[in-house]
């Protein structure tokens, strides 16, 4: 498995992603600025990390998806190579035309710093095979544009394909209601592309690793990639 | 030559930001207020002088950059 980190202006948990990359695959990831046109050879997965690239000027994401080395991560995902975005990844995903949809402002407007439990919608994808179907998750989100939005055909669509990768819910397993932190649409917490290939997600797994800050849930995700 | 390009949500986006400036609209009494939708303007200076070929790179802008037209709509003014 080689795992690259795209770094981009304002980027902050790159530190976090190639931590968690480093403790799966015991190889420390090799980190990409923004402005490289092409992917190191010989790449499995790409990811882009989470902070607020270019300041979130204009949208969350908007700059980034843009950037010249996201031609080359589309051309990645196009070949069947991985892609994760968390969090500020997710939202440079959706921007860059990568997954459908986008991330607007959480329906409180704030900014949200806590645990969060997910349910695993499927463990069958290259970056779910450590998890069981149906199983809660304990992890992070810290953001403030999480609220998933996209038009009902895209929506139907996405439900009907099992593209859906992750949803908000309570420590019981009940999911949406007030377990729904920002709003999102059907409880979204995370996207497939159709081939199964990019994954975008807000919470962050990577900072649920290590038994010391709380949780080792997120550690089945970056499990899960290594044995992809 | 100057343009003036306005991105707003499309109908039916929730948008949290035009609630709370209502809501905030309202508490300061200011009556008659139904509803507020939030937007931006950018003001563009543009190097060329033709009006054709000013369209086509503003509606570029827009499509590339400055609106997501999955949410947004936008509207672009040569003045």
């Amino acid at each position: 498995m080689k795992a690259v980190v795209v770094l981009f202006p304002g980027s902050n948990r790159e530190g976090d992603a190639v931590r968690a990359l480093e403790m799966a695959t015991g190889k420390k990831p090799q980190i990409v600025w923004h402005a490289e046109t092409e992917l190191p050879a010989g790449t499995d997965l790409v990811l882009l990390p989470g902070g607020f690239s270019y300041g979130d000027y204009l949208r969350c994401g908007a700059i980034a998806g843009r950037a010249a080395i996201m031609d080359a991560v589309r051309a990645h995902a196009a070949r069947g190579g991985l892609v994760l975005g968390i969090c500020n990844g997710f939202q440079i995903l959706c921007e860059g035309g990568l997954l459908p949809g986008v991330l607007m402002r959480n329906k409180d407007l704030r900014f949200i710093c806590k645990m969060q439990h997910l349910r695993v919608e499927r463990a069958d994808t290259d970056f779910t095979r450590a998890y069981t179907k149906n199983q809660i998750i304990k992890v992070a989100i810290a953001h403030g544009e999480g609220n998933y939005e996209a038009d009902d055909e895209t929506i139907k669509r996405l439900e009907g394909d099992g593209r859906v990768a992750f949803r908000y819910c309570d420590a019981q397993g009940v999911v949406g209601g007030l377990a729904n932190p920002n709003g999102s649409t059907n409880d979204i917490a995370g996207i497939y592309s159709d081939k199964l290939n990019v994954l975008g997600m807000m919470p962050h797994p990577e900072n649920l690793i290590d038994p010391l800050v709380g949780g080792i849930d997120g550690a089945g995700l970056f499990k899960s990639l290594v044995a992809a | 030559m100057k343009a003036r390009v306005t991105v707003t949500l499309k109908t039916g986006v929730l948008d949290p930001q035009g609630k709370a400036i209502e809501g905030a609209l309202k508490s300061f009494g200011i009556a008659g207020v139904d509803s507020v939708r939030q937007g931006k303007v950018f003001d563009i200076e543009l190097s060329t002088q033709d009006r054709a070929q000013a369209e086509v790179l503003l509606k570029a802008a827009c499509e590339k950059l400055l609106a997501n037209t999955v949410v947004e709509n936008y509207r672009v003014e040569i003045v």
